[in-house]
């Protein structure tokens, strides 16, 4: 995993100073969606080997929420965006 | 061996001579000196013991990668085993005592190991001792553990303190010799942010150890020109004494930094290491090549050295290596030793090398081609050395053997990311690899040969790293070198037909049979054949013995040492200590401590404190004869339950919303509807995960229209607001809602029992009658004469009539100083978190005991909380799950015990009379347990299938902990007022 992320609001800083929440593939289903989207929303995950999007919380920092776009495989960092950004932007 | 100190020469101090101990016994050494140099230089030639045979092992070389001479350096606290004496920085009064020896060492008994190596080769320990299993654990491990090992730490606390920083730069230059220095010019005459760091003493490297002239001047002289030029540069730091050990991801690399590892008493206000974390944008790898060993019978007698670390000692520490020494190389570097040692008077009897044709060589020297060494004598000190040339043996008396293998670029760096060194037949050596992510090697490290090559590569490599962040710099002329014949060498793994032990990893004691044997029995993959015999496994993780083994391997399964590869790189390069990874970290600066507001308001009371995360809260507050916790406690329960009592419980997290959408927010937030929650009132709520399961629980209280303020648990205060964060942050970005932790900014202060009204009303201002200031008002209030303004909250966890009361944290104190005085005619009675677990218990409120992430609002009773109109909100559609509202669910209810002197422990589990323990017969669990001052009993909460159903049914409580099996009644959970009258009074 990289050393530094780059924060949107922030700039570099150490990885010590996020936390990290989980994949952030799966969209909130609507309240009255069927119960295996929700199924899938809570319980399942993929585990892939690849480029994958996290949310990270800059924890110790500004305290938004992001989307860290990283391969699991190898210790790249493609892209950091602010999470309301980025699903707003979807 | 009796080598000693030169009449000259050197760049020691001969004016500042230096007291030390060695073994109990007192030596002198000059200033300058290492502890090796000032050992050899008093004639100590034996200074440790093998790992495993405990065989007699010397100094081999000059530097960090010394595998033999490991000492235990200092006292008590400050006691260092495994100190390598090569890099130990002699000082006044340093005492070292050797390891691995007993009694002394002298006088092994161990040495009876090397009679019994038939039976330690590679593996030894997975095939001698497997049987019986029993013993492993009792008698072989610790037999073993004993007989081969390390120096012992101390278990004295470290009475030093260490540091960690950061750094960021343009270029860090890696190693400050010919290369390092050049590069470091380069970029710092460009303006370049610089940080050049080296694991020695000072700036310099092999310039140091160097006779020859550069720029005009003996090397020495002109490395101490240009460091001293650097240092003076604004933009330049020099860190010396600095092993950068590890490059990681982002150009970030871990180096620490031995600040007073070399003085006698280290001054209190430096540490005695600092652990950076350099942060640079372009790196120079100017790490320098190590000299290789020659592998035959022998080799690790003392006395046997590196030959340039022997040239390392007569040039920079005027120490002879011996009166009468030779040299063994399959490669022309050694060839300047020799010329070096015959500068310096000192004898050499030959130089043995295996070529045909060898270099010229202008000095007194017998030069004997087509030679080998195949043994050496003496046991504690070389005596002499066997020579074999075509079918003939012949034996030299040296007391010295210089030896040479070739030279391995120190690579170590570049590869602790992934990437594999190459082999490269032409340098019989592992080539760094292809730059990447901003890291490019220079010099020795990437196999250039010559000092005046050396220097114009590092300048021109840092003009290329310079070029990729956009600083236009102009390589550093450094001026003519001195140089020698082109270097020349032929791979020389192992002298077939030695006599004796031919070790590889002299630290671990891995010899050529090991490694033969490793693959013989299926262990020649690389990474295998190093973890089978441990060669490269030992503190010096190889630095010495890896391409060796490499060598060996390729050539026993016929093939090249490309083929074989390397192991895997990975950090520390040398060892570094814990006090530098820990840095401040230690002791009570482990981890933070938050204390209340009210933290001396309490300890003035007597509190005793608990640890609660990194809080510490009151427990009880014991008074005068009191002498078990029960006692004061149940003395708090009684005078809250009859009286009145003030607790501390700012330790709750609290979050202030505000926004035109809180209202709209908090109702998607909790279970429960808060939408509607008037101005002026609190309320209860559940917080749900996703999942349908409690999170958390607290209250919530609005202040205003859009203006709200919450209490979390003290556990997940943190948590709590990370969740609502994600949620107005991920989920609902579209609303207007904004919130803040203002844990820390209020004191809170619980008022509970039947005369809290009359002692809180002569400090408020305003009515708080029950009529004006009902069970869950919440407002903004004034204090003592509208000298403060504060909040009140007519919420009650312990069942009483009860209040909190906030005020800024830093009148807390003054305020609950004032409650006490006040009260004092009253009795009132500062009572702790113990009492407050008991009434909360006696009251049938639920903790993280248990809503413990497995438990529905319905199984704690609140089902009907549960909001059924609004449309959304965390856990709402999975809470609909068909098992979460199963019948056989457990279920929250009270427990007493049916003889009242019983007693039962959380965690036990409930049985049917008569159902033997079983997973299927069980019908749940204890989840907390007190005893209850009020009804005289202990009792406890507990989680029981279809509960509610069962009130007044006996039950067994079953303790297999305690072999307990008690009779107990379930009862409602509610053992106080259970109608809640009280709350309303």
């Amino acid at each position: 995993m990289a050393s530094l992320i780059q924060c949107p609001h922030c700039g570099a800083r150490p990885k010590e100073e996020f936390s990290i929440k989980g994949s952030a593939e799966a969209e909130r289903p609507a309240p009255d969606a069927a119960e295996d989207a929700w199924f899938e929303y809570v319980y399942q995950r993929d585990n892939p080997i690849g480029r994958i999007e996290e949310y990270w919380q800059h924890t110790s920092g500004c305290r938004r929420w992001l989307v860290v776009e990283r391969d699991s495989g190898v210790h790249t960092v493609y892209r950091v965006l602010d999470a309301t950004a980025a699903r707003s932007s979807e | 061996m009796t080598s000693q100190r030169l009449k000259s020469g050197g760049l020691i101090d001969r004016n500042l001579p230096i007291a030390f101990m060695f073994d109990g016994k007192p030596y002198q050494g000059f200033a300058g000196d290492t502890l090796a140099s000032a050992l050899m230089a008093n004639g100590v030639g034996l200074v440790g013991r093998s790992f495993k045979y405990h065989r007699p092992r010397g100094i081999m070389t000059a530097g960090s990668s010394e595998p033999n001479a490991l000492v235990t350096v200092g006292e008590d606290g400050r006691t260092e085993p495994n100190c390598r004496a090569t890099t130990v920085e002699l000082y006044d009064g340093l005492v070292a005592r050797s390891q691995n020896r007993w009694p002394s060492l002298g006088f092994d008994v161990g040495e009876v190991n090397a009679l019994l190596s038939p039976f330690l080769g590679a593996g030894f320990y997975y095939k001698t001792f497997m049987w019986p299993a029993a013993l492993w654990e009792k008698f072989y491990e610790p037999m073993i553990r004993r007989a081969a090992g390390l120096g012992r730490a101390s278990y004295e606390p470290d009475p030093d303190h260490y540091e960690k920083c950061w750094a960021h730069c343009d270029l860090l230059v890696v190693g400050a010799g010919p290369a390092g220095l050049a590069a470091a010019m380069t970029a710092a005459q460009a303006g370049a942010r610089v940080i050049i760091a080296d694991e020695q003493s000072g700036p310099g490297g092999s310039l140091l150890s160097d006779r020859r002239e550069i720029g005009g001047a003996p090397a020495p002289t002109f490395a101490a020109k240009i460091s001293a030029e650097l240092a003076s540069m604004a933009n330049v730091t020099v860190l010396s004494r600095t092993t950068v050990f590890g490059w990681y991801d982002d150009r970030v690399f871990g180096a620490v930094e031995r600040v007073q590892k070399h003085v006698s008493v280290p001054a209190a206000d430096k540490p005695v290491e600092r652990l950076w974390r350099i942060v640079a944008k372009q790196c120079v790898l100017a790490s320098g090549a190590e000299e290789r060993p020659l592998v035959f019978g022998g080799n690790d007698r003392p006395g046997v050295m590196m030959a340039d670390a022997a040239r390392t000692y007569v040039n920079r520490y005027g120490v002879a290596a011996g009166s009468r020494v030779a040299v063994f190389t399959n490669n022309s570097s050694a060839y300047c030793a020799a010329r070096d040692m015959e500068a310096n008077g000192i004898d050499v009897a030959a130089i043995i090398d295996p070529r045909a044709e060898t270099p010229d060589y202008d000095g007194q020297a017998r030069v004997m081609a087509n030679a080998r060494v195949v043994g050496t004598r003496g046991w504690r000190g070389l005596t002499g050395i066997t020579v074999q040339r075509g079918g003939e043996q012949e034996t030299i008396p040296v007391d010295a053997l210089l030896m040479s293998g070739g030279w391995n670029p120190i690579v170590s760096l570049a590869c602790q990311r992934g990437a594999k060194p190459r082999w490269s037949d032409d340098h019989v050596a592992f080539l760094p690899p292809a730059p990447s992510d901003g890291m490019r090697t220079a010099g020795a490290a990437a196999g250039i040969a010559s000092l005046g090559n050396c220097v114009q590569h590092g300048a021109s490599i840092a003009v290329e790293c310079l070029s990729k962040i956009g600083i236009a710099a102009k390589p550093f002329d450094a001026g003519p070198a001195e140089d020698e014949p082109a270097f020349s060498v032929t791979p020389l793994w192992h002298v077939a037909g030695s006599t004796g032990k031919a070790f590889v990893d002299f630290q671990n004691d891995v010899h050529t049979d090991d490694l033969g044997l490793a693959v013989r029995e299926g262990y020649g993959h690389v990474e295998h054949t190093k973890r089978y015999t441990t060669t490269g496994m030992a503190t010096d993780q190889g630095k010495l013995s890896n391409v060796n083994a490499i060598g060996i391997l390729a050539e026993v399964r016929g093939t090249t040492p490309g083929d074989i590869g390397t192991t895997t790189y990975r950090p520390f390069y040398t060892p570094v200590s814990f006090g530098a990874l820990a840095g401040a970290h230690r002791g009570r600066h482990f981890q933070p401590v938050r204390r209340s507001p009210l933290h001396m308001w309490a300890e003035k009371h007597g509190a005793e404190f608990v640890e609660v995360g990194h809080w510490y809260r009151s427990a009880w507050f014991p008074r005068s004869g009191e002498t078990r916790w029960r006692q004061s406690v149940d003395r708090e329960v009684l005078a809250v339950r009859r009286n009145v009592g003030i607790c501390d419980v700012s330790t709750l997290g609290k979050i202030e919303i505000v926004g035109r959408d809180a209202a709209e927010f908090l109702n998607r937030i909790y279970c429960n509807g808060v939408a509607k929650l008037p101005v002026g009132k609190a309320r209860y709520g559940l917080m749900l995960r996703e999942d349908g399961f409690i999170y958390d629980d607290g209250t919530l209280s609005r202040l205003a229209e859009n203006r709200y303020f919450m209490t979390t648990t003290t556990a997940l205060a943190a948590g709590v607001l990370s969740h609502m964060e994600f949620c107005a942050q991920v989920l609902w970005p579209d609303l207007d809602v904004r919130f803040t932790s203002v844990s820390d900014q209020w004191a809170q202060i619980a008022i509970a029992g039947p005369r809290s009204r009359d002692l809180l009303k002569q400090i408020v201002d305003d009515d708080i009658s029950n009529d004006a200031f009902p069970f869950l008002a919440a407002g903004t209030i004034n204090l003592m004469g509208g000298q403060l303004s504060a909040r009140l909250f007519r919420i009650s966890y312990s069942g009483e009539l009860a209040y909190e009361l906030a005020v800024p944290a830093s009148y807390g104190e003054a305020v609950a100083n004032a409650l006490m005085a006040i009260g004092e005619p009253m009795g009132v009675t500062p009572y702790g978190t113990e009492a407050m677990g008991v009434m909360r218990i006696e009251k049938g409120h639920v903790t993280h005991a248990e809503i413990n992430g497995t438990v529905v609002p319905e199984d704690i009773g609140m089902g009907r909380m549960v909001s059924v109109k609004k449309p959304d909100f965390i856990g709402r559609r999975m809470l609909n799950r068909e098992g979460l509202s199963g019948a056989d669910r457990l279920k929250l209810v009270g427990l007493k015990p049916v003889d009242p002197s019983d007693d039962f422990s959380t965690g036990a589990h409930i049985l049917n009379p008569g159902a033997a323990p079983s997973m299927a017969a069980d019908q749940g669990h204890v989840t907390s347990t007190c005893f209850s001052p009020v009804l005289g009993h202990h009792i406890g909460l507990a989680l029981i299938k279809r509960g509610p159903e069962r009130i007044g049914e006996q039950v067994v409580v079953w303790d297999a902990l305690k072999e307990q099996d008690i009779k107990a009644i379930i009862a409602d959970p509610a053992f106080v007022d259970p109608a809640g009258e009280r709350l309303h009074a």
